[in-house]
């Protein structure tokens, strides 16, 4: 199925640093990934990992004290179109074309991405004619039509409301019409529930699914929450310090996970089976001012080998799908078994798994 | 309810209102519970549900409209401070006073309550406190700023511990931090739980942080407590129609098994009056207990 789709979107060999205080601080370091059109793809990692950035850099919203080193951002508005280069691309074409229209964004905090002085009315009208040469009332009309989309009953009386009137969920609805105003084909959706309950997630993340199946939109999620990822996406990039570290298929990520930072992520959710102590990665993220001998992982991960603090590992390929940046891949390296607590819970998740698909 | 083990806290008909006269809004509504000595009571339920308004009830940090909250048997009188209930903060970035060394920071309570006799069983206890807590004696003379996320709530562990708390609220003590870091945390409060005894009222929306670490559950919603039990007989067998949505909508990590709620819980046309309802207890246990009517008791099968 995946074969088929053309490639949408292609990140090769980003590399962004940041000037603060002083101090360069080496954020992104030589990130690759690919999307296909209609997919969903999600990039999970934790805090300063760059998640969030490598996606800035695509929409051109990178804060002035970054710089980037290298790569490229192959992206093709349309199907069968010629790829554009998004780092290479003027700020106002970026602004015209892309931004906006044809990705757009979705943020954490549907309160700081709302104008709290205006309705929300008026909001979705500036963005739908920001792009469009439309007049105020078809705009108006437009918007109406957008929020029910989103699920707001009553769309009339809302469109005179301000933010502060709403829920959390219902405003995170809004920034999604919004998002939605220009027909994009592509969704970026940074943190979208991370701020909002579980019942409210639930219904905002078969808002965003539904929606995306009735628009045949491509959607990358950035997320910290394995259990989103796990629920929504259908492809999955691990990233660390700067790089993705493993990729793959939800399943090949969730059941056969090779890298011991992707195992760490995954023990640390506790389950009805965790024992006295819950796994735990030692350590800290290293701070991206100095540029780290070896694999970045190396201090925190127990399974080091002796060349994991001399030499960055490549991408291992496992499967078709399925890659991962570990010496334990390589054909000399002894072989490491996963941790028996981890093997245990995707044994039991694979049992799971089957009784629940009959 | 436990009464195998002394009750440390007992919390009756805890109401609390904001708001000005005539215009005032119930947050709490007759909340009752208690926490045995050296058990831990995880309060789950959604933003505004009212968890933080009840740990801060406990604290003494707001007077309590109606009910008693009973410490080792005394009743606190409102808005009463003790030294034996210390607080763990959620943003361990915004509770630490950042021109204050974090020595100083940790020892405050010591100052305060005048809990040493030199300077030099100060330090002393201090230093001890922080290598409890898996920090080291020399970065008492640091400034917070030069601690990462995690670090900072272990200081914002030591400063509660170094009271010798008999309960500990911890208000969404994890929630700022990463997946990684989390786990470090939930383990040392494990061990200071082993340790030392320690009871904890443990606040937090991650139901499964929850589930892992509390001994009881307490379910939480618009101010009401709805369902309390064991964590396995809530996860096993929740019976309040909220505590099944809220436990539905956990997004779980296995790719292909994802249960959705079966209809969206919307408390306004549930057609459940949460002051109309009593604690029933459920059919099996005596710990696991829910609010409602008789007719909601059937209806619900609870007895079966």
């Amino acid at each position: 199925m995946a074969d088929k789709a053309e490639i949408m979107l292609e990140i090769k060999g980003l590399d962004i640093s940041f000037r603060s205080a002083g101090e360069m601080f080496h954020s992104i370091r030589g990130v690759n990934l690919v999307l296909r059109r209609g997919e969903t793809l999600a990039i999970v990692g934790e805090s300063g990992s760059g998640k969030s950035v490598t996606m800035k850099a695509a929409m051109g919203i990178l804060p002035d004290n970054a710089r980037i080193n290298a790569g490229s951002i192959l992206y093709r508005p349309e199907p069968g179109s010629e790829p554009v280069d998004l780092l290479k691309a003027s700020p106002k074409w970026l602004r015209d074309n892309i931004r906006g229209k044809s990705i757009a964004m979705v943020f954490q905090d549907p309160m700081t991405s709302l104008n709290p002085t205006m309705t929300i009315g008026n909001q979705l009208i500036a963005a739908i004619r920001a792009h469009e040469k439309v007049s105020r009332k078809e705009a108006a009309d437009r918007a109406v039509t957008l929020l029910e989309e989103v699920g707001i009953t009553e769309p009339e009386r809302r469109m005179r409301q301000y933010p502060h009137e709403f829920s959390g969920g219902m405003r995170q609805r809004i920034v999604i019409a919004i998002a939605l105003s220009c027909n994009p084909s592509l969704l970026i959706c940074d943190e979208p529930t991370t701020a909002l309950d579980v019942t409210i997630q639930d219904r905002i993340l078969e808002l965003i699914v539904s929606l995306q199946q009735k628009r045949s939109l491509s959607v990358i999620y950035i997320t910290h929450n394995l259990g989103v990822v796990a629920r929504v996406a259908d492809y999955v990039n691990v990233m660390y310090a700067g790089k993705i570290i493993e990729t793959g298929t939800i399943f090949d990520v969730f059941y056969d996970p090779r890298h011991p930072y992707t195992w760490g992520l995954l023990s640390a959710i506790p389950d009805d089976a965790s024992g006295e102590e819950l796994y735990s990665i030692p350590g800290t993220p290293p701070v991206l001012s100095k540029e780290p001998a070896g694999d970045a992982f190396a201090p925190r991960n127990p399974y080091a080998l002796e060349i994991d603090f001399k030499e960055e590992p490549p991408m291992f390929r496992v499967s078709e799908t399925h890659y991962a940046a570990t010496w334990l891949l390589d054909e000399r390296a002894p072989k490491v078994e996963r941790p028996k607590a981890l093997n245990d819970r995707i044994e039991k998740m694979k049992k799971e798994a089957a009784e629940y698909v009959r | 309810m436990s009464d195998k083990k002394e009750k440390l806290l007992q919390v009756e008909n805890l109401t609390m209102r904001f708001g000005a006269k005539g215009r005032q809004n119930t947050v709490i509504h007759n909340v009752s519970f208690d926490i045995a000595e050296g058990e831990t009571f995880g309060l789950v339920g959604e933003s505004g549900s009212g968890k933080s308004t009840i740990g801060r009830c406990i604290l003494g940090l707001y007077e309590p409209c109606g009910g008693t909250i009973r410490f080792r048997g005394d009743t606190l009188k409102p808005g009463e401070m003790r030294r034996e209930i210390q607080m763990i903060f959620q943003d361990p970035m915004a509770s630490l006073n950042p021109r204050k060394k974090v020595g100083d920071i940790v020892g405050a309570g010591l100052d305060i309550h005048k809990m040493y006799k030199s300077r030099e069983e100060r330090s002393e206890r201090i230093g001890a406190m922080l290598e409890r807590v898996g920090l080291s004696r020399v970065q008492a003379d640091r400034y917070p700023a030069q601690f990462s996320g995690g670090q900072r709530q272990r200081v914002g562990i030591a400063r509660a511990l170094i009271m010798e708390p008999q309960l500990i609220v911890a208000d969404e003590c994890i929630a700022a931090l990463d997946a990684s870091i989390q786990a470090q945390i939930v383990n040392l409060i494990r061990q200071i739980q082993r340790e030392t005894g320690t009871s904890f009222l443990f606040i937090s929306h991650d139901l499964s942080m929850v589930r892992y670490l509390s001994d009881r559950i307490g379910v939480l919603h618009r101010g009401f407590l709805l369902e309390q039990g064991e964590p396995g007989e809530i996860f096993a067998n929740p019976v309040h129609p909220y505590t099944r949505n809220l436990l539905a909508s956990i997004p779980s990590p296995n790719p292909i098994i994802q249960f959705h709620p079966e209809t969206h819980y919307d408390y306004e046309t549930s057609g459940i009056v949460y002051e109309n309802g009593t604690w029933h207890k459920t059919g099996d246990s005596d710990t696991h207990q829910v609010l409602c009517t008789n007719e909601e008791y059937e209806k619900w099968g609870i007895g079966k």
